[in-house]
């Protein structure tokens, strides 16, 4: 038996620790630790509630608009404000080109080395990759010359010794099973992605009016200008704009993106039984319609049984820190987010430390659970809640992608699932990106301009007491923020994050939580470079930044990684981990 | 008309403002902005935490003046400037989260071509780096320094700036 502790684990933005414990060449049991960004009540309390949204999207470098669009729906929520059309409209694209943005780079710029191994590439025939990617899509840039540019390319890179974002891994595992030319290919999409993002910014600063940090959230809509004769507002030209970008990012999505999956998945289809977990999915829904209901549904799903959908009563929430570094009165129940408090108790061993202590308190993130269950949020869980609840597009594209890789719907249930997930998710909202366009347009044309309602906008007008909740489906998955109005001021306020979710230690009962249940059962093959735990943890899309607290000061690399013999694990003092 | 203006210059502060000192870069961006007048061929961004979505700002432009909080195992206070490669370097040396963004931004944009000729890194040694919109007095006190410092570099740059 042998423990493995991995630290960090994302590739880019946050802090996590995973602790696995190997037996028999598989992981028999896991540990998710991370810091936890803790506190945001200590600097909202007092302030205004209508400036909220403004700090806490401060909070995250990679989903700032979540957290802005989550806070003013709290303070819209606990005031009973409805937005008018046209900021719903526009808070549903602002929030699809996010989710398309979003999967797109962590599929090529995160996750797809997990899968594609780069130093691998080297070796591809450039016209046998011409011809694989012709055969899988019309997309144009597939000749000879383009691929041997970017063969030379990479060469280059890789012999000046500057591996860059392609560090840190582990080329040449023996887990890696694409062919050259199918790993030169995916390069080549890694780069083109570079591109295509920065055309998905101009979408965003358009809608948002400034980028990076939007400026058009507003409690009780959005401050976005709407004028059809005013070059300075939301008008004609700046929607035909806006169009000729939303097809960009679809024509990127069907021909490249989903085409890269259907092409990598049949190399992996073991990893459709591996890397399930729980079986418990949660989606709060979200892109409202003009009825109201959500275009995505609101639900949760127990024990991977998809022919029941549990309706979501948030009342059920509650965060538990039997495993966490903070103090409860009594630790054997959870509070409600608007009971919620941050009392730091960290009880973990001092560093340099080399494993944590996981049957006591092990993690600054704590445990949410709904109606006492652990939950999966994320791509996934959205499309399994969409799909058993009959969501017609969603059922059609998850059961062609099931059947172009002859799977049935238990093939979901995986990393593999996960990451599928992610990309039917994403052509499904870019097919959106059109309709909900002249949605807007058509309201525009129909006269109404409304962009805010501001009759509760003076605090004068609210009562002396309020609460609200407002949820979002962030790219990463349910995102929740509690407040707690008492004199036209903030008295408390709690952000329950997606990761918090996926990332959750086990609760006073022991329940595991999504990474540590997804990684039971992983096969590894090698415990030096274990690829198989970062395959199933960036499946999830970790993203711990509004997590994270400190970092120590001494520049961790990524993926660091330490093994020792069972025998050792209950020896902590050893080698230094960033965690404070 | 929705086109990126012609930048020759991008001057880029991050870091995370909700944690005390771990923010100066994007107050002494804001003291710039607030007391000079920045030539139009000079963009003056506030990059929080971003990481890979601020290489869009890099397209087109020759030199960037990045200011940050660092860490130099000295005391608080201390400012120190580097120059082209030492920056990526040293930022391999990460304080905070958002650094782990950048050097990736940079090492794609060599990658795809968009590496500033020139690059500068002010950065200051931070004190507190507790949850707080507030920096410490100490640092709030350098802030004037490091925007005379960018001023200083922007005018070596050839760029007319005024107060």
């Amino acid at each position: 038996m042998t423990r493995i502790a991995i630290d960090p684990i994302t590739r880019i933005e946050g802090h996590l620790r995973i602790e696995v414990q190997v037996d028999g060449g598989a992981v028999s049991d896991a540990w998710a630790s991370a810091t936890m960004f803790r506190g945001i009540e200590l600097i909202l309390k007092g302030r205004d509630p209508r400036d909220a949204w403004t700090i806490t999207q401060r909070a995250c470098g990679v989903c700032t608009t979540v957290h802005a669009l989550g806070s003013v729906r709290a303070v819209e929520d606990a005031l009973g404000i409805t937005v008018p059309s046209n900021a719903r409209i526009l808070r549903n694209l602002i929030q699809a080109t996010q989710y398309i943005q979003d999967h797109v780079v962590h599929f090529y710029h995160l996750h797809a080395l997990d899968w594609v191994d780069v130093v691998s590439a080297l070796d591809a025939d450039a016209e046998a990759t011409s011809k694989l990617a012709q055969s899988i899509s019309d997309w144009p840039k597939s000749s000879t010359d383009y691929f041997q540019g970017v063969k030379d390319k990479l060469a280059s890179y890789v012999n000046s010794g500057q591996l860059g974002p392609f560090g840190n891994a582990y080329w040449g595992h023996s887990a890696y099973k694409l062919p050259p030319e199918a790993n030169l290919m995916a390069v080549a999409h890694y780069l083109e992605a570079l591109d295509w993002q920065r055309d998905m910014i101009r979408a965003h600063a358009i809608l948002g009016s400034k980028n990076p940090h939007l400026q058009t959230y507003l409690v009780g809509g959005m401050a976005t200008p709407i004028d059809p004769t005013s070059q300075a507002a939301l008008n004609a030209d700046s929607i035909a704009f806006l169009q000729g970008l939303f097809r960009k990012a679809k024509e990127f999505v069907d021909k490249v993106y989903l085409p890269d999956v259907l092409a990598i998945a049949p190399f992996y289809l073991d990893w459709a039984a591996i890397g399930g977990g729980l079986g418990n999915y949660l989606s709060y829904g979200d892109f409202p319609q003009a009825d109201g209901t959500p275009w995505l549904q609101s639900g949760f799903i127990l024990n991977k049984d998809l022919s029941k959908v549990n309706s979501v009563d948030q009342e059920k929430i509650a965060e538990h820190v039997a495993h966490s570094w903070y103090q409860y009165d009594d630790e054997k129940k959870g509070k409600h987010p608007w009971e919620g408090e941050t009392n730091p108790n960290f009880t973990g061993p001092k560093p340099p430390y080399k494993f944590l202590e996981t049957d006591q308190k092990y993690s600054w993130m704590k445990a949410p659970r709904l109606a006492d269950h652990a939950m999966e949020v994320g791509p996934l869980a959205r499309m399994l809640v969409a799909y058993a609840s009959g969501h017609t597009r969603v059922v059609e594209v998850v059961n062609s992608v099931l059947k172009a890789l002859g799977a049935g719907p238990e093939a979901l249930f995986s990393t593999l699932g996960r990451t599928a997930a992610r990309c039917i998710e994403t052509v499904v909202v870019a097919e959106q990106l059109e309709p909900w366009t002249n949605e807007l347009i058509a309201n525009i044309a129909s006269g109404d301009i409304a962009i805010h309602e501001g009759s509760l906008w003076e605090p004068a007008t609210w009562p002396a007491e309020a609460k609200g909740w407002g949820h979002t489906e962030a790219p990463r998955g349910s995102l929740g923020h509690w407040i707690h109005i008492q004199d036209q001021k903030t008295l408390n306020y709690q952000m329950v994050v997606p990761s918090t979710w996926n990332c959750s230690p086990r609760d006073a009962k022991g329940q595991i939580g999504p990474y540590e249940s997804a990684l039971i059962g992983t096969p590894i093959a090698d415990e030096k470079m274990p690829l198989e735990v970062l395959r199933t943890i960036h499946s999830f899309d970790p993203c711990i930044a509004c997590g994270v607290h400190l970092l120590d000061v001494d520049g961790n690399e990524i993926n660091q990684v330490s093994v020792d013999t069972v025998e050792n694990f209950n020896s902590p003092l050893l080698k230094v981990r960033g965690v404070r | 008309m929705f086109d990126r203006p012609a930048y020759k210059t991008l001057v880029l502060g991050v870091g995370n403002t909700l944690m005390g000192d771990e923010g100066v870069g994007v107050h002494v961006i804001e003291r710039l902005l607030a007391g000079y007048v920045v030539p139009e061929e000079v963009q003056v961004l506030d990059g929080g935490v971003l990481g890979m979505d601020l290489l869009y700002y890099l397209e087109g432009i020759e030199n960037l003046l990045l200011v940050d909080a660092v860490e130099t195992h000295s005391e608080p206070g201390t400012i120190i400037r580097l120059e082209n490669d030492e920056v990526p370097a040293f930022l391999s040396m990460k304080i905070s989260p958002h650094q782990v963004g950048v050097p990736d931004m940079l090492a794609a944009a060599k990658f795809k071509d968009l590496y500033p000729k020139r690059l500068v890194l002010w950065g200051i040694q931070p004190e507190i780096l507790d949850m707080g919109l507030e920096l410490s007095p100490l640092i709030e006190s350098k802030v004037d320094v490091l925007t005379g410092n960018l001023v200083d570099q922007l005018k070596a740059w050839g760029h007319a700036i005024t107060s």
